[in-house]
């Protein structure tokens, strides 16, 4: 009787562990980006002068990337300084954290890796346990190699039927999100299953394990399959342990993706995602597609279909953000560059951009944004007069093109 | 003995500390924006050994410990809540910021009571309505971690 997360622990601790059980054990992959590590580095130093393993770390500079004001300049300069001390290999600074921990091969199945991000979570998707944890718990990780659970209780979504037309993985769990609630799976990993899940791209399992966060979720899992071992393989991994979850989960939702219509979650909470009819027409000043949840390949392709040929709306700006370099460069490969300048948007360089408020699009007073992010909390890109909607690339691409919440399904 | 600052449901990160502030490691300077959008006169108000109240899920949202940090900052003694976010319950902890669960203290207290706890028992004293609650009880690691001012210095021994 065990879940896949009990698993990969019993795995790892060369014992059997159940939820509930408190362990101490090394985290396989240790990852911070230009917020979180500053206050990790303190924390460590306040307990040793050198890592524990730096092979074992990641630090990817993408928050404000490059920086946009001088404090935010100097703490980077005192990243820098640390990852040159400690000899730190993995170091980025060509797109989001969580995109260039799976693109460059730092995650594998079946390992505990641990981030100063709370969508660290999005690594479930390649069946890992990955979970976010603040600058502390990450610099005393980073100075013992070692970090604390108390292992979680899974929760077990079985996905069936198929997506409709215009539907998409941000759609599934905006929706997932809107019934469970902000908290409904705090401290509990979200396990999805299903001939629903196994239906979707590695990218639209990445979009839905990026946000179990919102409903106060612990980790997010897929199984491994024959997708996953096909992408992993591409990226030169071949060796990893497989599982057989059985049972032991605490609560099963099943849901029918053929009746999920297109999503659109309402300032100021995650869990407030309607279906789209009700919320067409509202003006809308920016349009963002990009970051960890939706600035993949599949995510811009979408984008670019129903862009083509077709121009932004004159009163709503359109910024487009690839979340790595390589997707940047891909993009550019395939055209879809080239379609986003001819509509007139934004194209900004890999990494968070507006996401946080910080540079590249932030909101005025009274303005309403439409984005591919995961979170719409009040000010969370500027003014707190702002309101910020989250739905799926297709959904703001159609969006961009009206100047007003748009259902893709017009355009695809 | 301090007063209570009354919150709702599910206070979240981008409140307590907006994402364009976190540019700092200066407690003093964070606390300067502790709840700047949300509860923009709080900063002024707020007074060395006061108390939070929030509801469900407070904390919820970002990993980043900026926000219980800005909170720790702002001299707040402890945070009494119906329920944590769980990464902001880990946070608060390693920092060292009390946090007490009850969900009958955090419904019943209201606005400017004047609060006092003992942290060693979880016990929080109402002193305007002359009512005692126990909150949670922390237990093992975490009992642990507290006992010893938090993880950095758990983590020296």
């Amino acid at each position: 009787m065990a879940t896949l997360t009990e698993l990969i622990f019993s795995a790892k601790l060369k014992r059997k562990v159940k939820a509930g059980e408190i362990v101490k054990m090394k985290a396989d992959r240790i990852m911070s980006h230009d917020t979180t590590t500053p206050l990790a580095i303190q924390a460590m130093r306040k307990i040793t002068k050198k890592v524990f393993n730096p092979e074992k770390i990641v630090v990817v500079l993408d928050h404000i990337y490059p920086p946009s004001t001088i404090d935010a300049a100097n703490l980077q300069g005192f990243i820098r300084g640390f990852v040159k001390e400690q000899k730190i290999k993995h170091f980025y600074r060509e797109g989001v954290c969580h995109q260039i921990m799976v693109e460059k091969g730092l995650v594998k199945p079946g390992e505990v890796i641990i981030g100063g991000d709370s969508h660290t979570c999005t690594y479930g998707a390649l069946s890992a346990f990955a979970t976010g944890m603040g600058s502390t718990d990450i610099g005393v990780a980073y100075a013992t190699g070692v970090t604390w659970f108390r292992i979680p209780q899974s929760l077990l979504f079985v996905l069936k039927g198929k997506l409709k037309k215009g539907v998409f993985a941000k759609d599934i769990i905006l929706y997932i999100i809107s019934k469970v609630g902000a908290d409904g799976a705090n401290y509990k990993t979200c396990e999805f299953v299903g001939p629903g899940a196994s239906s979707l791209s590695i990218e639209g399992r990445l979009t839905i394990t990026n946000m179990v966060i919102e409903m106060g979720g612990k980790a997010g899992l897929f199984r491994h399959d024959e997708k996953l071992k096909n992408y992993l393989e591409k990226l030169g991994i071949k060796k990893y342990p497989t599982f057989k979850p059985k049972d032991g989960y605490e609560q099963e939702m099943e849901i029918d993706l053929s009746k999920i219509p297109p999503q659109v979650a309402l300032s100021p909470r995650v869990d407030n995602g309607v279906n789209i009819k009700k919320v067409q027409g509202i003006k809308i000043d920016e349009v963002f597609i990009g970051t960890c949840t939706n600035g993949r390949v599949s995510d811009l392709k979408i984008a670019a279909k129903i862009l083509r040929n077709r121009k932004v709306n004159q009163e709503t700006r359109l910024i487009i953000i690839p979340a790595s370099l390589a997707i940047y460069k891909e993009a550019q490969k395939k055209g879809y560059l080239d379609i986003f300048h001819q509509a007139g948007a934004v194209i900004g360089n890999p990494g968070c951009g507006p996401c946080i408020g910080r540079h590249q699009g932030t909101l005025g007073d009274g303005e309403r944004a439409l984005t591919t992010m995961n979170r719409n909390f009040v000010g969370r890109m500027g003014s707190a007069k702002a309101k910020i909607y989250l739905a799926s690339p297709a959904t703001a691409a159609a969006t961009a093109i009206y100047g007003q919440i748009t259902d893709p399904r017009k355009l695809i | 003995m301090g007063k209570a600052f009354k919150l709702g449901n599910d206070v979240n990160t981008d409140e307590i500390i907006p994402g364009r502030y976190n540019v700092t490691l200066d407690i003093k300077q964070l606390a300067r924006h502790c709840f700047y959008e949300a509860k923009p006169d709080f900063v002024k108000k707020v007074k060395k050994g006061d108390y939070l109240v929030g509801g469900e899920n407070f904390g919820c949202g970002s990993s980043r410990e900026h926000a219980p940090l800005a909170i720790l900052g702002t001299g707040i003694k402890a945070v009494i809540a119906k329920s944590f976010a769980r990464i902001f319950f880990r946070n608060a902890i390693n920092i060292g910021l009390p946090i007490l669960i009850s969900k009958k203290a955090a419904q019943e207290i209201k606005e400017g009571n004047e609060i006092g706890v003992d942290l060693k028992k979880g016990l929080i004293f109402n002193l305007t309505t002359k009512k005692e609650y126990q909150a949670e009880k922390l237990t093992g690691f975490v009992l642990e971690i507290i006992k010893k001012g938090g993880l950095v210095n758990y983590a020296k021994k």
